[in-house]
């Protein structure tokens, strides 16, 4: 894969410095490129996250477009509820997005998520995946990974990460895709190309927890390119639920140099970090298969 | 096209979808429900003929479809709902966040009974059970009050930003068929203008709802919904004054049927009031001098008003159709509170009439008006079974 290929990022002014992320903390920057790379004409859901604390205490806000903050299992039926407001006005041009985390979209909003893509909802969803909730000081969600360690699974999580992207791409919807910080001119591209698409779609978009993962301030760009090569979190999409095209995949890194560097996973013995790169050679496996097939 | 008023046919559901249509929704996010269903599908049957122009939502539960009224709503459009019992439980949430986003939504509830065990039978204490979410409640005894009460509740709801339930009850009222006057399009239009409010989400406006706030905002933010609700009383009543003037019905707030000199006040609401007013008059007949005062606002509870219509009457003899564990009937407790401190306040007696949707007769009335007299009221509301008039 080229790391290295130009990219060009036309940013808009709509996200804000001084917001109240940690510092280095991976979902500020995806927030950055995902308002700014939307732009003005859009209005935002947010249930209660990191998110919710990224964007502001009021009266104030890092997003310089209308925010209304739900409840943590509404963000796609709230977002709906705006665009055919907004469709009823004739304002069909402005679009409507949630952005929420794992916990409020692998969770307790899957319902709502669900039924809004089965509904053809003309939303855009943003996942800000950082594998559990974070923001209420790092417990297991279903996007939690095999052997994590969390608060509420101090002994590692004994299952594996929920396949959001799969599920939601059997909802047969015109776009779903992966991101990360990592990557920012997969991660504009992708913004870009779901922004000209009507209909529900959703990004799912891995951004580390630097505090809720154990890395440094420094580390989250870093971690996640890892999480990329070691073909844990491959960068991909799934267009009308068939057509899969990989945008950047594993070089052959061991998930074991991905692991290593991360305090949740410091307690894994040898034994399960091989289970954890047989798990990942299989899913991987399966996806270039898929790639295969409807190519 | 509703171009003249007209006379149909109607079940008290079906009516609640015309008053719905002649409110002219831009949105209707609505989750299917016993006995709430058929006020649904009017609606969507009336959007495909073409009479109500709406973007219908067809989500996944209740919840969901009140996150989109929200949602909706502060997006500055009109949106209507409807649901009952387990549905406005599943909403419970939600409702909270209406009132707090001081989003103008109507919604209709059909009053049912709650699990477990499972059930469909007309009973109050699923609305009652959302007396402290910050909406209006207006209780509504037939299907041309159910019509005319969605459209008052428009008016009212969106004058002072807070959201409106319209609710009667399972089956009594929701699926019995009276002769319902539905008033034209340009009569509607004369009394409703359209939902036109200051601020909504918006590009062009820019201004955000719902993160977080400190102490003082939020105490702050409780105390203008509490005055809101306040003001609610008397735009309520303009609601209810105006419409009548426009086509001769009015229902007041708390409405009082043949109270004067009155020995016993029934005090009641939703579809037993019907009853009551049947048994009134034979107990009026038999010259027994009993009383009505229905209570068709239940949020804001107009508890001066109440105090005013009580004034002088010695006994008051309330009937719940619902039950709150630990404590009794809900508009008992109201009641009890609201003349608390009244000067020569009246005696009020408690019975749980109806509760699971039991039969309440007007011979059954007429022996609790009989036995309020004979007797001290107890401090607990006591427990009436059907065979308890007899």
């Amino acid at each position: 894969m080229e790391n290295d290929k130009h990219y060009d990022i036309c940013e808009e002014n709509i996200f804000s410095s001084g917001h109240q992320a940690c510092p280095g903390c991976g979902q500020a920057l995806a927030f950055r490129y995902v308002l700014n790379t939307l732009g003005p004409d859009t209005i935002a859901v947010v249930p209660p996250s990191c998110a919710a604390i990224i964007s502001g205490p009021q009266p104030y806000s890092s997003m310089r477009i209308p925010v209304y903050q739900t409840t943590l299992e509404s963000s796609a039926a709230s977002a709906s509820g705006i665009k055919r407001a907004l469709k009823s006005k004739g304002k069909d041009h402005i679009q409507a997005i949630a952005i929420a985390g794992d916990g409020g979209t692998y969770d307790i909003g899957f319902q709502a998520l669900s039924s809004a893509a089965e509904r053809g909802e003309d939303i855009i969803y943003f996942c800000m995946d950082n594998e559990g909730y974070m923001n209420t000081g790092t417990q297991k969600s279903s996007s939690t990974p095999h052997y994590a360690y969390t608060t509420s699974t101090p002994g590692g999580k004994t299952t594996m990460k929920k396949n959001l992207v799969e599920i939601m791409a059997a909802h047969q919807i015109p776009y779903v895709a992966t991101a990360t910080v990592g990557y920012l001119d997969d991660l504009v591209n992708k913004i870009k190309k779901a922004k000209e698409i009507k209909g529900t779609r959703l990004i799912n978009i891995l951004t580390p927890c630097l505090d809720g993962w154990g890395l440094t301030d420094s580390s989250a760009v870093g971690i996640s390119r890892l999480a990329v090569t070691s073909g844990i979190f491959p960068l991909y999409e799934v267009e009308n639920g068939t057509r899969y095209t990989l945008n950047y995949g594993a070089d052959g890194t061991p998930v074991s140099e991905y692991l290593k560097v991360q305090r949740r996973y410091r307690h894994l013995q040898e034994e399960q970090i091989n289970e954890i790169q047989a798990e990942v050679d299989l899913q991987y496996s399966i996806l270039k298969r898929k790639i295969a097939c409807f190519a | 096209m509703i171009k003249e008023s007209k006379a149909m046919l109607l079940t008290g559901n079906h009516a609640v979808s015309y008053g719905a249509m002649l409110a002219r929704p831009n949105v209707l996010p609505i989750y299917p429900i016993t006995p709430q269903t058929p006020i649904a599908e009017k609606l969507t049957e009336l959007q495909l003929n073409g009479e109500l122009e709406a973007e219908t939502i067809t989500p996944e539960s209740e919840h969901s479809a009140m996150a989109a009224c929200i949602t909706a709503s502060l997006t500055g459009v009109r949106v209507f709902t409807a649901t009952a019992s387990q549905g406005l439980f599943l909403m419970h949430e939600m409702l909270h966040y209406a009132s707090g986003a001081r989003a103008p939504i109507v919604m209709a509830n059909v009053n049912r009974t709650i699990g477990s065990p499972w059930g469909f039978w007309p009973d109050q204490t699923d609305s009652l059970a959302q007396r402290d979410t910050g909406w209006i409640q207006y209780y509504s005894e037939s299907a041309q009050e159910s019509l005319d009460t969605v459209l008052q509740a428009y008016r009212t709801a969106e004058q002072v930003l807070l959201p409106a339930m319209v609710i009667h009850e399972a089956f009594y009222v929701s699926h019995s068929l009276e002769v319902v006057d539905v008033p034209s399009r340009t009569l509607v239009d004369s009394y409703l203008p359209p939902f036109d409010p200051e601020l909504y989400l918006d590009p062009s406006i820019n201004r955000s709802w719902g993160n977080v706030v400190n102490q003082e905002m939020f105490w702050r933010h409780r105390k203008a919904l509490g005055e809101a609700m306040d003001q609610a009383l008397d735009v309520a009543a303009k609601a209810d004054t105006e419409w009548k003037e426009l086509t001769g019905r009015g229902y007041e707030l708390l409405e009082a049927y043949r109270c004067e000199d009155a020995e016993v006040l029934i005090v009641t609401m939703g579809s037993m009031c019907g009853t009551a007013r049947e048994a009134v008059d034979m107990m009026r007949d038999q010259g027994t001098a009993a009383g009505l005062l229905k209570v068709r606002l239940f949020r804001p509870f107009p508890v001066d008003m109440l105090q005013n219509l009580l004034k002088g009457v010695p006994r008051v003899m309330v009937m719940d159709r619902n039950f709150s564990p630990g404590l009794g009937g809900i508009l008992h407790q109201e009641v009890k509170a609201a003349v608390c401190g009244m000067e020569k306040a009246p005696a009020v007696h408690g019975f749980l009439t109806g509760v699971g949707g039991l039969n309440v007769s007007p011979a059954l009335i007429a022996s609790l008006v009989k036995r309020t007299k004979l007797k001290q009221a107890d401090i607990n509301s006591i427990w009436v079974g059907e065979e308890d008039g007899e």
